[in-house]
């Protein structure tokens, strides 16, 4: 066991893959020689030297399908985007492309790419640097996506992600680099697909990734000290999604709350709810309910950004609420 | 840096350049009467005229290359050895295709002959084919990445983040242009400030060349060249092959925007009939045997238009195959 930081987690997956196995490149705007624009990927270059490190000119379409190619010959190369909110540029390369290359071969190719991308508000970023980019990303059959919330989960879903044979988008959410956790580098990749229960509790489920998912438990600490024991669920892939432990979960505790950090209209929460009404409602005594970003934009002004971005009191309340509902 | 066309194949090549003009010609023309007999769905793009563009290049081409091209792709995967069959059973979206179905006319993609893909997003294919030559230089293997694209493709943004990265990266790749005049109904002068789109190459400090797309050995002679620079790791080159498409741009287009006999004039520089005068003069070729060419490849085209009529589609209960690696 290490003592590291989610930052640090990102920098130990790629370099023990890149390790293990010749195939593996990475490239990116800045993440070579500079290290990354987060300092996240610091001595990479130094260790697997300018061939299979590359920093790129400012391309992210180019980006994308250069590694989309790299993948189906015989590469498995990383992607850096930088931040979760150039995704739209690269847009064509990640529907268009990667995500259908296998299927409209006929399975000629597998497509063994990892894009990562760092995401997600209260650093202050502004409108254009502070999204989550989760819920866009559902809609594309082909692709798979992973939302670690530690340090160990980032350096078994990124490895995980690396040696998948299909492309899979590793979201890093920015407000989480620093936080420090327990990492077993000698463990097993993680499994993409796979939720925790990270708190078991009684009185509701509580689903969240991410800065959600540290909100959600932060919310059930002091709900706790009521005695109300919600069970915090960290779904870490949305892509595949593990429908079965939220079910589980909910036949346990007959309350779901889902926490999200994305604007209500469209986002992964819905079909969250969608799959208990669908498979679960028979488990519910309350209805099911969704604490989002209102369907407003994330704007600079601290005032304004913490107001819009779920916290721990705006958790906690609509948990009160939904428990004082039945 | 003067890359020089004008080299002459030999009479073998030749020979390979006819059969595979010849080929892709009554294959499409084939192809064309499938679609008006509603046995081709949706859309498709011939590039009757155009042979001689990729007959030329595939001469140019070593066994480990790779391709990626367009929607107008059917004579890329021809030249470069996609079966008949597997083409034919593709267009018609049978199991037996080339993408077993799922890919279509706009899709032709054969992994075993270097086909890394047609692509039915303009532009979308240049960054897959510099993957490919990313492998090739991460691996040192020495072999070289093509991709076809349009003269409308040129004014993609992409076609500017790749020509740079390629650059910068000396990777090994071949950018050809096969300029045709127009961008669907739009002809160049209208969407294109400059006549010749091998002009772009100076910002990307890889060489330009023009190319007679007409004239399948000046292609492959141009090809070979920037081939050779660019397994040598000199890096990336710009073809634009000049040429023509005498149909529409799909379907049922009959290009009536098209100057008054333009086409005319187009097809008295046939590809296959140039090359056809050129063997005849030098003794390789007579009249008869090319008539007993082309009959041959008649019959062949019937033979894998039948057979494919005969083959099954996939079965329905198969429609989620293939978006996995597990699937
Ligand atoms: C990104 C994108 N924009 C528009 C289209 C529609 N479209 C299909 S082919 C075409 C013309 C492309 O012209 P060119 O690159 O010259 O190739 P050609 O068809 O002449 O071979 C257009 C506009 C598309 N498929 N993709
Ligand atoms: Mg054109």
């Amino acid at each position: 066991m290490r003592r590291m930081t989610y930052r640090q987690a990102v920098t130990e997956a790629i370099a023990a893959e890149m390790r293990r196995d010749d195939s593996v490149v990475f490239f990116g705007e800045d993440v070579a020689k500079p290290g990354g624009v987060f300092k996240v990927t610091p001595g990479i270059y130094e260790e697997f030297g300018p061939v299979r490190v590359r920093d790129t000119p400012i391309s992210e379409q180019a980006i994308i399908g250069t590694a989309l190619g790299a993948a189906i010959t015989g590469l498995r190369p990383i992607a850096e985007l930088m931040f979760a909110d150039f995704i739209p540029v690269a847009m064509d390369q990640i529907v268009n492309q990667v995500a259908k290359y296998r299927f409209m071969s006929g399975g000629q190719f597998t497509v063994p790419l990892t894009i990562r991308a760092s995401q997600g508000g209260g650093g202050g970023f502004g409108t254009q640097h502070s999204q989550c980019a989760e819920s866009w990303l559902m809609n594309f059959p082909g692709l798979k996506l992973a939302v670690p919330a530690t340090p160990a989960d980032m350096y078994g879903l990124l490895r995980a992600a690396i040696r998948d044979d299909d492309p899979v988008i590793v979201l890093e959410h920015k407000s989480l680099y620093n936080l420090v956790g327990d990492v077993d580098l000698e463990a097993a990749p993680g499994e993409l697909g796979k939720a925790e229960i990270v708190r078991p509790g009684q009185d509701l489920t509580l689903v969240a990734t991410q800065q959600m998912l540290h909100r959600a438990l932060e919310a059930a600490e002091s709900l706790a000290e009521d005695g109300i024991s919600p069970e915090v669920i960290d779904l870490r892939t949305l892509v595949p999604l593990d429908g079965e432990t939220i079910l589980r979960s909910v036949q346990g505790t007959s309350r779901l709350l889902i926490v999200e950090e994305a604007p209500r209209l469209g986002g992964w929460g819905a079909n969250v709810a969608a799959l208990v009404a669908d498979e679960g409602l028979f488990h519910l005594d309350a209805p099911i309910k969704r604490v989002n970003m209102e369907n407003a934009l994330i704007a600079y002004s601290p005032a304004l950004e913490d107001e819009i971005i779920p916290n721990a009191r705006k958790i906690e309340e609509a948990v009160r609420q939904l428990l004082s509902e039945t | 840096m003067a890359l020089e066309a004008g080299d002459r194949l030999d009479k073998e090549s030749r020979m390979r350049a006819l059969l595979a003009m010849v080929k892709i010609r009554l294959a499409e023309e084939e192809i064309q009467n499938l679609f008006m007999a509603n046995l081709v769905r949706g859309t498709t793009h011939l590039a009757i005229g155009q042979e001689a563009c990729s007959a030329g290049v595939a001469l140019a081409l070593c066994e480990g290359d790779s391709v990626t091209c367009t929607y107008r792709g059917h004579g890329h995967a021809l030249a470069l050895g996609m079966s008949l069959r597997a083409l034919m059973a593709e267009m018609m979206g049978k199991e037996s295709g080339a993408c077993r179905g799922r890919g279509g006319s706009m899709h032709m993609t054969d992994k075993s002959i270097g086909l890394l893909g047609a692509n039915a997003i303009v532009g979308a294919q240049l960054p897959i084919a510099m993957g490919a030559a990313l492998t090739a230089q991460v691996k040192g293997t020495g072999a070289i990445a093509v991709t076809f694209f349009g003269d409308g493709a040129a004014n993609i943004g992409l076609f500017h983040e790749s020509l740079n990265m390629a650059s910068v990266w000396k990777l090994p790749v071949l950018f050809i242009c096969e300029n045709n005049l127009y961008g669907e109904y739009s002809p160049i002068r209208e969407t294109t400030p400059i006549d010749d789109i091998a002009d772009r190459a100076g910002a990307y400090a890889m060489p330009g060349v023009i190319v007679d797309g007409q004239d399948v050995e000046a292609v492959q002679a141009a090809t070979a060249a920037a081939a050779a620079r660019a397994r040598n790791g000199e890096g990336p080159a710009l073809l634009e092959l000049k040429t023509y498409r005498y149909g529409g741009h799909s379907r049922s287009d009959t290009g009536p925007y098209r100057k008054p006999g333009e086409l005319a004039h187009w097809q008295e520089r046939d590809p296959i009939d140039m090359l056809a005068a050129r063997m005849y003069s030098d003794g390789e070729l007579d009249q008869e045997e090319f008539l007993e060419i082309k009959d041959a490849l008649a019959q062949e085209v019937f033979a894998a238009v039948e057979w494919a009529k005969a083959e099954p589609f996939p079965p329905p209960q198969s429609l989620a195959d293939y978006v996995y690696a597990s699937d």
